[in-house]
């Protein structure tokens, strides 16, 4: 009974997390067809307004419109590529980076693993958001910097996780076995620690996407991301601020966005984690 | 000593740890074509860093630093280490004390006993899977095709140890190393386990190397035996003379402490401090020595 309900609470989890990051994937992808508005439109006559259930709300702006009249609807679901794209390839070039040479050192040891960990150490010696802003600030402003100041950052997470999970993989017994037939460092790297290091790989890639999301709104917010023509959450965000007393909605919508995205990506990543693990399978 | 020839010859091996100590004190051991040698010690002697030292898998930081280890008539420091490690992975194998971890949780059984025959012996993977088959039914395994599509946590223990020693056995190999290989196991199932490998040794006339602390395994299963003690051999013989008339007095002391060394569930009980003292002077006096040869 426990133990059914044990099971049943990570698959619950996992999809409703997977539902709504669907949401913002197909958000993302067909936002021409399914903003209702042009989202860099302004109308100075549709000034904040209010979202569909309240007095003053016009048809065609469910969501209300923000201080320069433009749908906030529209510049979410548009919101949602900048996110997406920084999510995806930061988070994958953070993985890659930082899984390879947790792979090295914890396989490996000896110098290798001595180089790479003090490396790991100084890199968390900086505060990641200063870090960050820095970065982008010496790259020069612009998607590209993002996302290379994200992976850049944030694939220390994945080598400290990925050198303590081989480490432990590397002193079993069956890696002992296929050096005794005769497999090579690498092949017995790739082919039998690897597979057994993937699940929290995976966890992981998928939290740090919901990192990358946070850290490009807080870049946007600080106006250090995209061209601000571009719609963004952060960037959003920034705005709703500004006029936080005479329309709530522009700041809440994208916040709560923000946070469900997030949230998704972190328990979706959980979830994915028991799915892979070949003992909890 | 007969006039057999020999399948593996140890000849003073010495191994040092990372801080200089040494685990292996100038051991000498032979083993002969198609016998079980038995190799008994307290934990901690140095049993398994033998068939580490053998498989050419010492931990990180253990060094041979003397010594010579041939196989069947080949002296394994002559070879350059892609032909040694091609030699040992045709002619051992390795029965491990602990099926859970000797199996790779994230791949499926028939892929890694096939490893060794593909691999090493460049087998096609049919025939590979199709003496894996043989194998399993020689270990009394009814559904293969069950356990050859299962991942390693799906079976038991025992049958994870099956599966292990029919992996071992595939390939033919001249010596396997069996490392405690019932210690993990059920009481129950460990009867059955030694009596498999018992069975498959003389099937196979396979030589092995077998490392255990249970003398009444020792009195079962092996023609000669190691007597080691803090990386020392301190007695060899064959063994029904070592049981007959035991001459070190550690050997006597380990036999004494096992009542009836027939059984197969009681392992050593610690031994008297006189013996202890003795080998504490021995084991001094050899290190003295070697210090002195070694500068
Ligand atoms: N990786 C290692 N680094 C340093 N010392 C080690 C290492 N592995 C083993 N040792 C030491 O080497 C000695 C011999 O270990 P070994 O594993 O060969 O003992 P054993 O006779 O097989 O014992 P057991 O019956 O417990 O398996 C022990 O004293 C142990 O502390
Ligand atoms: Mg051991």
């Amino acid at each position: 009974m426990d133990s059914a309900r044990a099971t049943r609470r990570p698959s619950a989890r996992l999809w409703l997390a997977g539902l709504w990051l669907a949401l913002v994937f197909i958000a993302a992808i067909a936002a021409p067809l399914l903003a209702p508005q042009d989202p860099l439109a302004q109308d100075l006559l549709y000034e904040r307004l209010p979202p569909f259930w309240m007095a003053g709300s016009e048809s065609g702006y469910p969501l209300g419109t923000d201080s320069l009249g433009r749908d906030l609807l529209s510049r979410l679901i548009y919101g949602a590529r900048i996110a997406v794209i920084v999510a995806l390839v930061a988070a994958f070039a953070a993985c890659l980076l930082g899984s390879a040479l947790g792979l090295i050192a914890g396989y490996f040891g000896g110098w290798a693993d001595r180089i790479i960990s003090r490396l790991v150490d100084i890199w968390m010696a900086f505060p990641p958001v200063l870090f960050a802003i820095l970065l982008v600030a010496v790259l020069g402003t612009g998607l590209h910097s993002v996302i290379i100041a994200i992976a850049v950052i944030d694939w220390t997470r994945f080598c400290r996780v990925v050198r303590a999970e081989t480490m432990v993989q590397a002193r079993m017994d069956y890696i002992e076995n296929a050096r005794i037939v005769g497999f090579g460092r690498w092949r017995i790297m790739l082919s039998e620690v690897l597979p057994n290091v993937l699940p929290p790989i995976i966890a992981l890639l998928s939290l740090e996407m919901g990192i990358a999301v946070i850290v490009e709104a807080i870049l946007s917010f600080v106006n250090l991301s995209i061209s601000t023509d571009d719609p963004t959450w952060g960037g959003i965000i920034a705005e709703g601020r500004l006029s936080i007393h005479q329309a709530w909605w522009i700041l809440v919508f994208p916040l709560i966005t923000l946070f469900l995205t997030v949230l998704s990506f972190s328990q979706f990543g959980e979830g994915l984690k028991s799915r892979f693990d070949p003992v909890l399978r | 000593m007969t006039a057999q020839p020999l399948c593996l010859s140890i000849g003073a091996l010495s191994a040092t740890l990372p801080n200089g100590d040494r685990v292996l004190r100038s051991v000498s051991l032979d083993v002969a074509a198609g016998e079980v040698h038995a190799l008994v010690g307290e934990s901690g002697a140095g049993k398994s860093m033998i068939g580490k030292a053998l498989l050419g898998v010492l931990p990180p930081g253990v060094r041979q630093v003397e010594g010579s280890i041939t196989l069947e008539g080949t002296r394994l420091e002559t070879l350059a280490p892609a032909a040694r490690r091609r030699l040992i992975g045709a002619r051992t194998a390795l029965i491990p004390q602990d099926p859970l971890t000797a199996l790779n949780p994230s791949r499926r059984i028939g892929p890694q006993m096939t490893d060794r025959l593909t691999h090493i012996l460049g087998w096609p993977a049919a025939s590979a899977r199709a003496r894996i088959r043989e194998m399993l039914a020689e270990v009394h395994i009814r559904e293969p095709d069950r356990v050859i599509a299962a991942y390693p946590h799906e079976l038991s223990g025992g049958m994870r140890q099956r599966v292990l020693i029919a992996a071992a056995f595939a390939a033919e190999p001249r010596l396997i190393v069996a490392d405690e290989p019932t210690t993990a196991l059920d009481v129950t199932v460990q009867k059955q386990i030694l009596r498999l490998i018992a069975d498959l040794q003389r099937r196979h006339g396979t030589a092995i190397l077998f490392v255990t602390h249970d003398l009444g395994v020792v009195a079962k299963i092996s023609q000669s035996v190691s007597v080691l003690y803090a990386g020392m051999v301190v007695e060899r013989a064959p063994a029904p003379e070592l049981f007959a008339t035991p001459r070190h007095a550690y050997t006597k002391a380990l036999m004494a402490a096992t009542p009836r060394y027939t059984h197969p569930a009681s392992s050593l009980q610690p031994v008297n401090s006189a013996v202890l003292a003795e080998l504490a002077l021995e084991v001094r006096a050899a290190d003295t020595e070697w210090k002195r040869a070694h500068g």
